[in-house]
């Protein structure tokens, strides 16, 4: 958070500016080609995609952080979960694992909610004393042996359903942009389950709490074959936007390609990496419209004020509590979606690649760069951050490369150069660092 | 009915591996509370200083192994811990003196303490894969068990065999003489005493003139050596990853929050509660429930929960206290 | 000449001035009482002659010694001790370890000067093994006013040192103040029971909005109508 918000408001200029630098960088990582640039226009539209996803994502943390100063370090999670959604909702649903076990698996996780809703009844009515604590065990006990009686069975009973392709409890075969919208609502039951437990205590509870919801969701995804396959992968995850191989049997498009010279591979690739950025920048612009209108409503400036003195909003008589309990639930929703739009753009449900230092603190390198408490700002972070962070890659190794090169062969040296790909670690955090201290406005201050 | 034979399976599959674990996480746990009491703020980089210390030790070892030099039965390790607790140290009064010590300064909110120990971890993190990689390492030498199953079966004719591994041995060991040592300077010194008041009640340590940097200084010093200690112990019964060491983090701050935010004691409580309701919840008590009810034929492994969620012990753990006692068992800091 | 002079203190914790102009003066072995409604600033002038608050405008001497620049550590090098209002003991340490800590920049032996604490609070030296924080609110009082002695200060400062004890402990606590000054230290207080501190106050202030309303001796205070009746209740 910025400590010094009257400051000199920024030039009107520097954000337009910012942002034309940024489409300059891709325009050279599409047109040129030597040590630093790849002169691939996949390449950078690839980057650009995942770019917006990022930056969505980090609108999502800057809705948390900029807004109420809620730190969430459990993004991996949630982001993982709105991944869920492309699974759960739009893959085509798997012959014979519903009638194997679907039912039972509702019962199985309603009971379990059900088992905990009644404790929280119970904990609440009953009144205080030792019957209160045994009545809450038996019931959870009670719950437990129940809920494991019936998910266990009908977790067997859908893995076993054709293990070699499927075992998993298959999607609904619902338009996977529908799945985007659930993969915000997945993330969102998420976050006001936590909210709900580490909201309106100490501050580094809430960080604590969701580093550990981060982690477990991570795991479930991981160990729940009957979930998405977990490790096995869930592939053929349907597209909103055409396949290449479509695109180049299609004559019309060939002759389209040819007349920019382009072979087909090629134009087919950036085509569809066009749609999709398409795509993308409309979610973006409209969860950004959607933000700033937010912010600008009478609810957006109890936002602000409470996150520049709670103490005194709380004695104004504002529910602290529950106006970080909603900012809580609707950033990690949009993190949700932000999840859900990678597992389409791959294509593929892989939750190995989870990795919290890529999902977690690189987002948030994002926001304190680009500028915590402005959307353009966090949006910005996004799309420059990702596109150093890929950069970085090729970047360092030759950045150590051009610096030893007088050095002669040596272990020293090439272990320098094999060093390189984890300088990027030790690049996020300085550059975090010195942002959080130097410029804690960012890129883009807050207005 | 065999209640021999179940003891001893419930003393080598749960007790002695959950004390183990349990002193590790205790020792992890005092570095997170001792920064927390004095310092006011949950250190996110305390496990990838715990790797970073575990590091610095590993290669420590393999120069003393390089030069021919062991402990005999005992890991060579534990000669080079110094080595890595020195170097740690100077790190982590490093960033003290260059990251936290302006927040301190400007009295900033303790969530920018807790943010910039995240870009900590980046560095960190980043040095630890520099310095040894992201591969696993294993660099217990020395002898293996102090017990092994074959001479436990030998020796009391008892079908169930017990193993006591040298790491367990020395974890517990270990730690037991650590917070000796931390509890006998917090109590008995000058210093920390004044550390213990710098916690209580930092303005009135301020007007008794006790110096806050000097406090401040003590505390990372401490909390390095702990680390390291924590992280090697840790490294040689399990095998040195550093991703390990970030997963750690969360059944550290369990166990932290368990006992009470900046309650030393109540740190070691919460080290040893988790481990031992980690391990006792995701172990299959099949075997056991077999000797002491021969005719039941369950049809599970009665387990409560796969090993892969062993977190998520600590999670529900954790948010059972924030729910009922956000302070603690042993009343921390206030919420 | 003052043994403690604050003269014309002007400042405050941010912009707004809280104090505007305020003077105290305690002489050698006197007992000097401020008194004043609730927010007059009365803890803020004793922060501000204690260093805890930047000066605006005003000077502090000590037996003749300038000390505006003095840090809080520093005065107490100086011969200051000071018992604040609010959280002024070290609730998880013993008192024998409270009043170690009050004795921290002393580098020579402090029993003595421990069992003359002891001497004057005999209830802490029962009590000294046990968590000053566990103690009833009389004896946390005492605790904290036996750390601040821990120093041997020639000057004491308390800030409503009976908040929120019995009447029969504040007639206790009273009667070892008045101990305490005629062993030559000089003590500067700030109490709500104005009536019977300005009963033992060589000296007393009324504050009113950071300023001195009234200054007189204690009896001259307590004789007076107009005091009487706006700050003592008729
Ligand atoms: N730490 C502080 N920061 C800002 N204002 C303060 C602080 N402490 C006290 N004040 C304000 O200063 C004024 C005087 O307070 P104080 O000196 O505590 O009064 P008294 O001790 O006479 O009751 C009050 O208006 C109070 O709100
Ligand atoms: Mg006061």
């Amino acid at each position: 958070m910025s400590t010094n918000r009257q400051a000199a408001a920024a030039s009107h200029w520097r954000a337009p500016i910012l942002f034309a630098i940024l489409a300059v960088l891709f325009i050279l990582e599409g047109t040129v080609r030597n040590g630093m640039f790849s002169g691939s226009w996949n390449t950078s539209l690839a980057i650009l995609n995942m770019g917006l996803i990022s930056a969505i994502t980090a609108l999502g943390v800057n809705m948390q952080w900029g807004y109420a100063g809620l730190f969430n370090v459990g993004v991996v999670g949630f982001f993982a979960l709105g991944g869920l959604a492309p699974v759960l909702i739009s893959t085509a649903p798997v012959e014979g694992a519903w009638q194997a076990g679907g039912p039972r698996m509702l019962i199985a996780l309603a009971t379990a909610v059900g088992t905990l809703a009644l404790a929280s009844m119970l904990w609440r009515h009953m009144p205080r004393g030792k019957l209160r604590g045994l009545a809450l065990t038996a019931l959870l006990i009670a719950g437990f042996v129940l809920y494991r009686g019936l998910f266990d069975p009908a977790v067997t009973a859908i893995e076993s359903n054709n293990p070699a392709r499927h075992g998993n409890i298959g999607g609904l075969g619902l338009p996977i942009l529908l799945s985007w919208l659930a993969g915000g609502i997945f993330a969102a039951a998420a976050a006001w389950a936590v909210g709900k437990v580490a909201l309106g205590l100490r501050s580094d509870y809430l960080a604590i709490a969701t580093l550990g919801i981060g982690e477990i969701i991570i795991a479930v995804l991981k160990n729940e074959d009957w979930l998405a396959r977990g490790v096995k992968n869930i592939t053929a995850i349907p597209r909103p936007v055409p396949f290449e191989i479509q695109l180049q049997r299609n004559p019309e498009f060939m002759e389209f390609a040819n007349s920019w010279g382009m072979a087909a591979s090629t134009a087919s690739g950036i085509w569809v990496k066009l749609c999709y950025m398409l795509l993308f920048l409309v979610v973006l612009l409209l969860l950004i419209l959607l933000a700033e209108l937010a912010l600008k409503s009478p609810w957006g400036r109890m936002m602000r004020a409470i996150r520049d003195n709670e103490t005194a909003a709380e004695a104004m008589g504002k529910d602290v509590t529950a106006r970080h309990l909603q900012v809580f639930i609707l950033g990690s929703a949009v993190i949700g979606i932000a999840g859900a739009m990678m597992i389409t753009l791959d294509g593929l449900m892989a939750p190995v690649g989870y990795n919290p230092l890529r999902y977690t603190f690189l987002i948030w390198v994002m926001v304190i760069v680009g500028g915590s408490g402005n959307n353009w700002g966090a949006a910005l972070g996004g799309v420059l951050i990702w596109f150093l962070w890929i950069k970085a890659e090729v970047w360092g190794p030759a950045l150590i490369a051009f610096l030893t090169a007088p050095l002669p062969a040596s272990s020293f040296k090439s272990g320098l150069l094999e060093g390189a790909a984890h300088m990027r670690f030790i690049a996020m955090g300085l550059v975090l660092l010195l942002v959080l201290r130097f410029a804690p406005r960012g890129l883009v201050p807050e207005r | 009915m065999d209640i021999l034979n179940a003891v001893v399976a419930v003393l080598n599959f749960v007790v002695i591996p959950a004390a183990s674990y349990g002193a590790q996480l205790a020792l992890g746990a005092l570095g997170v509370t001792l920064i927390y009491g004095i310092l006011r703020f949950s250190n996110f980089a305390h496990g990838d200083t715990m790797a970073f210390g575990t590091a610095i030790t590993i290669l420590a070892t393999w120069g003393l192994q390089a030069l021919g030099i062991s402990l005999g039965p005992l890991p060579t390790a534990l000669l080079a811990l110094p080595v890595g607790i020195a170097v740690t140290a100077i790190i982590v009064l490093a960033t003290d003196r260059a990251v936290y010590r302006f927040y301190r300064v400007q009295k900033a909110v303790p969530i920018i303490f807790v943010m910039a120990s995240v870009g900590v971890m980046f560095l960190m993190n980043g040095f630890t894969r520099l310095l040894i990689g992201v591969d696993e390492h294993r660099f217990a030498d020395g002898a293996r068990f102090i017990i092994n199953v074959r001479d436990f079966r030998d020796m009391t004719g008892l079908a169930e065999g017990l193993a006591f591994k040298t790491t367990q041995g020395l974890s517990i060991l270990m730690a037991v003489i650590v917070v000796w040592i931390l509890f006998w300077f917090l109590n008995r010194t000058r210093s920390g005493k004044a550390m213990r008041a710098f916690s209580d009640n930092e303005d009135l340590a301020l007007l008794s003139g006790i110096d806050p940097e000097k406090v401040v200084r003590m505390t990372w010093i401490i909390a390095a050596g702990l680390a390291t200690i924590a992280g090697t112990l840790y490294g040689l019964d399990k095998a040195f990853k550093p991703f390990n060491y970030f997963q750690i983090l969360l059944p550290i701050f369990a166990a932290a929050i368990v006992g009470g935010l900046g309650n030393p004691v109540g740190a070691i409580a919460g080290g040893f509660l988790v481990a031992f309701s980690e391990i006792a919840i995701t172990y299959p008590w099949r075997k056991i429930a077999g000797y002491l009810f021969p005719d039941w034929q369950p049809d599970g492994l009665l387990q409560l929960l796969g090993t892969e969620y062993k977190f998520a012990v600590s999670f529900v753990i954790l948010i059972v206290v924030l729910l009922f006692r956000p302070t603690g068992l042993f009343r921390g800091k206030s919420v | 000449m003052n043994y403690l002079s604050a003269t014309d203190m002007r400042g405050g914790y941010g912009k707004a001035d809280i104090l505007h102009g305020c003077t105290l003066n305690v002489e050698k072995g006197q007992i000097a009482v401020i008194v004043g409604p609730n927010g007059a600033g009365k803890s803020t002038a004793m922060k501000a002659v204690f260093g805890m608050l930047p000066l605006r405008e005003g000077r502090v001497t000590l037996d003749g010694q300038d000390i505006t620049a003095l840090s809080p550590q520093e005065r107490v090098k100086k011969g200051m001790g000071f018992v604040p209002q609010v959280n002024n003991v070290f609730p998880s340490m013993s008192v024998e370890e409270n009043l170690e800590m009050g004795a921290f920049i002393r580098n020579d032996d402090i029993a003595a000067t421990m069992e003359q604490v002891f001497d004057l609070f005999p209830v802490l030296k029962d009590k000294r093994r046990q968590a000053a924080g566990e103690l009833s609110g009389g004896q946390r009082q005492q605790v904290a006013v036996g750390r601040a002695l821990m120093t041997r200060p020639q000057l004491l400062m308390l800030d409503e040192p009976t908040a929120g004890v019995s009447p029969i402990v504040m007639d206790e606590l009273f009667d070892r103040i008045i101990e305490i000054a005629r062993s030559g230290i000089s003590i500067l207080m700030v109490e709500q029971n104005a009536r019977q501190a300005l009963g033992i106050a060589d000296i007393g202030y009324v504050l009113v909005q950071g300023q001195n309303r009234y200054t007189d001796t204690g009896q001259a205070l307590l004789a007076d109508p107009e005091v009487r009746r706006t700050f003592l209740g008729g």
